[in-house]
């Protein structure tokens, strides 16, 4: 490892986002994603997330995690997967956490939010719950997330309101089929005494195989950024919208794109990303086990130190509308095989649909933690087929024979 | 001359301050809430809030130039409306 370079010395009117984009000696928000084994098998999965990794960190080594976290003061740690609560020490390690004064929030698609959990969590200080449900309906949750996997989510919703546990989050990756649903999932969000949050879906992991079929369409962004904006900081969005800025006004939040600034992912077996939309060797900044710490890999890895160094536009220089959306999600671009100094490839502004529409190569995976074979809680993302079929015998060996 | 200078304040208990380049985060453990102190100068004065008998003093132990007392009284009730400090009652402030 070399030594990240000095960071320059902005001057005293310099604003938070140029601060912001030099990085942090800490991240603000760390997502931890605590093992790769999960009971669904989502489309659109960002960390292609199935089979537990052998390799994983055990309750020593996450322990050890969180006691490095809270000497640098990470406040508060995303902890998600896979499925986190497949851990047998899960609970306990959100325990460990907390008591080390580093607030846990954790995504969970409710398999395990029994009543019984439900209250031991609504007894707990600084424990935060996001479900993830990516449609106000069964059929368009299912759809991406598998059978079975809207009636869990909304039952671990009513036992969480049932034992008193309050503002927990409803969280929604949006989707061309769920966009139409935002009233919806904010009356369901009331429902429960939950709050929504709405993220944008990454091509990332699995998710790259669907993106086409599932990203919202061109007009359906205007819908979504006029709903963001009607209903401003009263729904959460984890800052992954900035893309939508180009439209006008700026939406609450940070906008911009935190990769290895202040936001980054720790993986199941301890690799350091950029971002959580970023898992690939490309963003990997290191690993906390082999490379001295996480602080280590946080403040000297060379990758985080050029993510840190002034960027240009690229190509999206010349755009008026540059510095509302910086560009756009990095991820989004590497994994749709765009340049990444390029427009997002959902620039609303227009730029990305012709790049998409152009030559480019979609980079190859480099972890795949899918199960091998088809399980029961597999999505099975059919609708019916419009083509007639390409000859009669396709349809039956005994077409056109007449005897 | 504001009000607030002879009042006694100090950093809420349930918040941490951690360094960064241009200056600290503040995080509430209470409310959850970030804040960002965006000069090292005023972490310098919410540091020294709880030490000292009250503002005024405590700008003068970070060295602010009394031109500037104005703009980090309303600095300091920004923090204030976030609970990121809070007024010390009579008996304990400090003598």
């Amino acid at each position: 490892m070399t030594i990240a370079p000095e960071r320059p010395t902005l001057p005293a009117t310099a604003t938070l986002i140029q601060q912001f984009e030099l990085g942090l000696d800490a991240p603000i928000c760390l997502t931890w994603e605590l093992t790769y084994a999960c009971n669904l098998e989502c489309a659109h999965c960002l960390s292609s997330s199935g089979r537990r990794d052998p390799r994983e960190l055990s309750t020593q080594q996450c322990e050890a995690v969180i006691d490095e976290l809270q000497r640098m003061q990470v406040f508060y740690v995303n902890i998600g997967g896979g499925e986190p609560t497949i851990r047998p020490d899960f609970w306990h390690l959100v325990e460990y956490a907390v008591d080390h004064q580093v607030g846990v929030k954790f995504s969970t698609n409710g398999a395990r939010i029994t009543p019984e959990r439900a209250r031991f969590l609504a007894g707990t200080g600084y424990v935060d719950v996001q479900i993830s449900l990516d449609g106000a309906t069964a059929e368009v949750n299912d759809y991406v997330r598998g059978p079975g996997s809207f009636d869990m989510a909304i039952t671990a919703l009513a036992n969480l309101r049932d034992a008193g546990f309050t503002d927990a989050k409803i969280s929604v990756v949006c989707t061309r089929h769920n966009i139409g649903q935002l009233d919806d999932f904010k009356a369901l969000a009331d429902e429960y005494g939950a709050t929504l949050r709405l993220t944008r879906l990454r091509p990332s992991g699995r998710g790259a195989d669907v993106w086409d079929e599932l990203h919202p369409l061109p007009e359906q962004q205007r819908v979504l950024y006029d709903w963001l904006m009607a209903h401003g900081d009263g729904v959460l969005t984890g800052d992954s919208f900035f893309h939508l800025a180009a439209f006008g006004e700026s939406l609450p939040g940070l906008n911009l794109c935190g990769a290895g600034r202040v936001v980054c992912l720790i993986d199941p077996i301890g690799d350091v990303y950029a971002c959580p939309f970023a898992i690939h060797d490309e963003f990997k900044a290191g690993n906390l086990l082999s490379d001295g710490g996480f602080q280590a890999v946080w403040q000297q890895s060379p990758l985080f130190a050029e993510l840190r160094s002034p960027q240009t536009g690229g190509a999206c220089s010349s755009c008026t509308f540059y510095d509302s959306c910086r560009g756009g999600c990095m991820a989004a671009k590497f994994f749709t095989g765009l340049p990444l100094d390029g427009p997002d490839p959902e620039c609303v502004q227009g730029y990305g649909e012709s790049l998409l529409a152009g030559k480019r190569s979609v980079p190859a995976s480099s972890q795949d933690h899918s199960k091998a074979g088809p399980t029961r809680n597999q999505p099975v993302m059919l609708t019916l087929g419009k083509r007639p079929p390409a000859k009669d015998c396709a349809e039956s060996p005994l077409a056109g024979f007449t005897p | 001359m504001d009000t607030l200078l002879g009042e006694s304040w100090t950093l809420s208990p349930s918040v941490a301050l951690r360094p960064e380049p241009f200056g600290a985060l503040a995080y509430h453990f209470g409310n959850r809430k970030l804040t960002f102190l965006k000069r090292p100068e005023l972490v310098a004065v919410v540091r020294a809030l709880g030490s000292s008998p009250d503002v005024g003093a405590a700008l003068a132990t970070a060295g602010i130039p009394a031109a500037q007392y104005p703009a980090y009284c309303a600095a300091l009730r920004g923090l204030a409306a976030a609970d990121m400090i809070r007024p010390l009652a009579p008996a304990e402030a400090v003598a």
